[in-house]
């Protein structure tokens, strides 16, 4: 694996001699987490006394080796998708480059903090949509000012309003779909070095998806890096030249979209 | 197929940087290891830039608070009200703490919502990071901003009751003096001392959500130590010495006194009430002022020795 690599690599820098800016580096990459309340134990007060006397450890945490040496260099202007089976690593991955999780061996280098958006990633609920916009940009660190600015082509761009006024109405009170649109028009009214989406444009309708690819394309131009995760091979096709495949925390293959996401739908491993 | 070639490696650095390993190629281009804690003052920089997200959260959430009860925002005047009406039939009736301590209601009522100040703060500070891990994993902003953001809604809401307190005050014949102007120092460093220990909440609230459960068990025993509703001051009097000492650092006590003082400084005057005057220990601002300092600086570092691991799990 290691030679193959090597002779690619004689071969790219023999096609095209220009030095990229590198913007996430994976170096060997492992990641284990623990897992609370895994359910193997009785969750029964007088289990946990005897753990305690008898200073078991708890049968709860279970440790979960998710990510098995992955490397690799994502660079300026790219954008990657990620794809594999459920469960193979991906978000987890995701995470990792985020600084969500620790790595247990290795490491990831980011240029800049990267922004990590997830299906299940709340902001606040029991606020309005309105107030969640201003609290997400004021967070990520823009001015009031700025804000003001920008309000009203966050809150187009997401397309909540379109069907009455619901950018009033608390968040709790939004259907999955609109909650990830929200989301991501907040994350994305500013431009990131390192953007990780992580499945949330798939519960947008057709109209949100064509917005949030444009969207992508403009970060990409702005010299940022985006990295998709999707169960949607037809979204990666469209949004990403370069795809990584993971399975059982391994990296299968990293290559051009076309021929990754072709051998990954056949099943058939390089 | 075997008509396939290999794939390309995108990941290999090309032109001059052809060959380097990732660390050197991270290092040349000055990439950091990912989520890794910012250094003290550039933390403070960050924080600093998001003041004006720490007002607009506190104020959002201090609204959002009662929403679903009938009554609103009545209820921020409403539950101290109540708390002192319990406290004034147990501890003033029926215990007699009212013949011991010169104007009681108001003694009591200053010192219910001066306690109950540092006690919201430190069960909000609790949660606030377990409370909000959406937040903290969807958007990037120094994690500080939290714990500071809900002390900030408890001082909202202090600010908010102080007019009943006001009312309470001069209905019990107190007249406002000059010394009513130390109640804004005195109310800062109490807020300094909130959130320091709010911050210190949150770390450990992050980490063991256990710690939620026997935070009632311990804010109560503090009350009840600290003579909220009435006063220790006859019962520490035959201590040795060195416990009476320690046991008027307490900043719980600290805190209540002063601002007992900045309402109603005749209370402590032997001249008006004879044996039955208050007593301000020596050195009050200077007790005030340490804890102020100590319990911020303590917390914002212990808080940011953590800053990468919020929001993990």
């Amino acid at each position: 694996m290691a030679d193959a690599a090597i002779d690619t690599m004689k071969e790219t820098t023999a096609v095209d001699n220009q030095a990229r800016v590198p913007t996430v580096v994976a170096d060997d990459v492992h990641i284990i987490y623990k897992v609370h309340g895994a359910g193997a134990g009785k969750g029964s007060a007088t289990s946990a006394l005897s753990r305690m006397i008898t200073r078991k450890k708890s049968p709860a945490i279970r440790e979960v080796h998710a990510v098995r040496g992955i490397s690799f260099t994502a660079y300026k202007g790219e954008a990657v998708g990620l794809i594999g089976s459920n469960g193979s690593g991906k978000s987890t991955m995701l995470a990792a480059i985020a600084g969500l999780l620790p790595t247990a061996k290795g490491a990831i280098y980011t240029n800049g903090q990267p922004s990590l958006l997830g299906v299940n990633a709340a902001l606040m609920n029991d606020l309005t949509g309105e107030r969640n916009v201003v609290l997400g940009c004021l967070a990520m660190g823009m001015s009031p000012a700025q804000v003001r600015e920008r309000y009203q082509s966050i809150v187009d761009f997401s397309g909540i309003n379109e069907k009455g006024d619901f950018i009033s109405l608390p968040m709790r009170t939004y259907s999955s779909g609109m909650g990830a649109r929200l989301r991501f028009s907040i994350a994305a009214a500013k431009t990131h070095d390192v953007l990780l989406i992580d499945e949330a444009l798939a519960t947008g309708d057709q109209g949100f998806q064509q917005r949030s690819k444009a969207r992508i394309n403009e970060l990409r131009k702005e010299a940022g890096t985006v990295f998709l995760v999707s169960h949607d091979n037809n979204a990666i096709r469209e949004t990403c030249e370069r795809t990584i495949w993971i399975e059982h925390g391994e990296l299968i293959m990293d290559g051009h979209t076309d021929e990754v996401v072709r051998r990954y739908e056949k099943g058939e491993r390089p | 197929m075997s008509t396939l070639s290999d794939p390309v490696n995108l990941s290999a650095p090309r032109g001059a940087d052809a060959g380097l390993t990732p660390k050197q190629l991270a290092d040349k281009y000055g990439l950091s290891v990912s989520g890794k804690r910012p250094s003290l003052p550039k933390y403070v920089r960050q924080l600093w830039a998001r003041r004006a997200f720490i007002s607009a959260f506190a104020t959002a959430r201090l609204v959002a608070q009662y929403t679903t009860a009938k009554l609103g925002q009545l209820w921020q005047v409403l539950t101290p009200l109540l708390n002192c009406a319990v406290f004034y039939l147990v501890f003033g009736v029926i215990m007699q703490s009212r013949d011991s301590v010169p104007v009681y209601v108001a003694w009591l009522c200053v010192g219910v919502f001066v306690f109950q100040f540092s006690q919201s703060a430190i069960q909000a500070g609790t949660r606030s990071i377990s409370d909000n891990l959406g937040l903290i994993r969807a958007l990037h902003f120094p994690r500080a901003a939290l714990p500071i953001a809900f002390t900030v809604i408890q001082l909202q809401q202090l600010l908010i009751s102080m007019v009943v307190l006001v009312a309470i005050v001069l209905l019990n014949h107190v007249t406002p003096t000059m010394t009513w102007l130390l109640i804004v120092p005195a109310l800062l460093l109490q807020s300094l001392f909130n959130t320091g220990l709010a911050m210190v909440m949150a770390r450990i609230g992050a980490k063991t959500s256990d710690i939620s459960q026997l935070m009632p068990f311990l804010l109560r025993t503090w009350m009840y130590v600290s003579g909220v509703m009435y006063s220790v001051s006859g019962y520490i009097k035959n201590w040795p010495e060195i416990w009476q000492t320690v046991y008027s650092w307490n900043p719980a006590t600290v805190y209540m006194d002063l601002m007992r003082y900045a309402f109603m400084p005749d209370s402590f005057d032997p001249a008006v009430y004879g044996s039955k005057a208050l007593v301000l220990p020596h050195h009050i601002w200077i007790m005030a002022g340490t804890w102020a300092v100590v319990a911020f600086v303590i917390g914002f570092v212990f808080f940011w020795k953590s800053e990468e691991e919020y929001g993990r799990g």
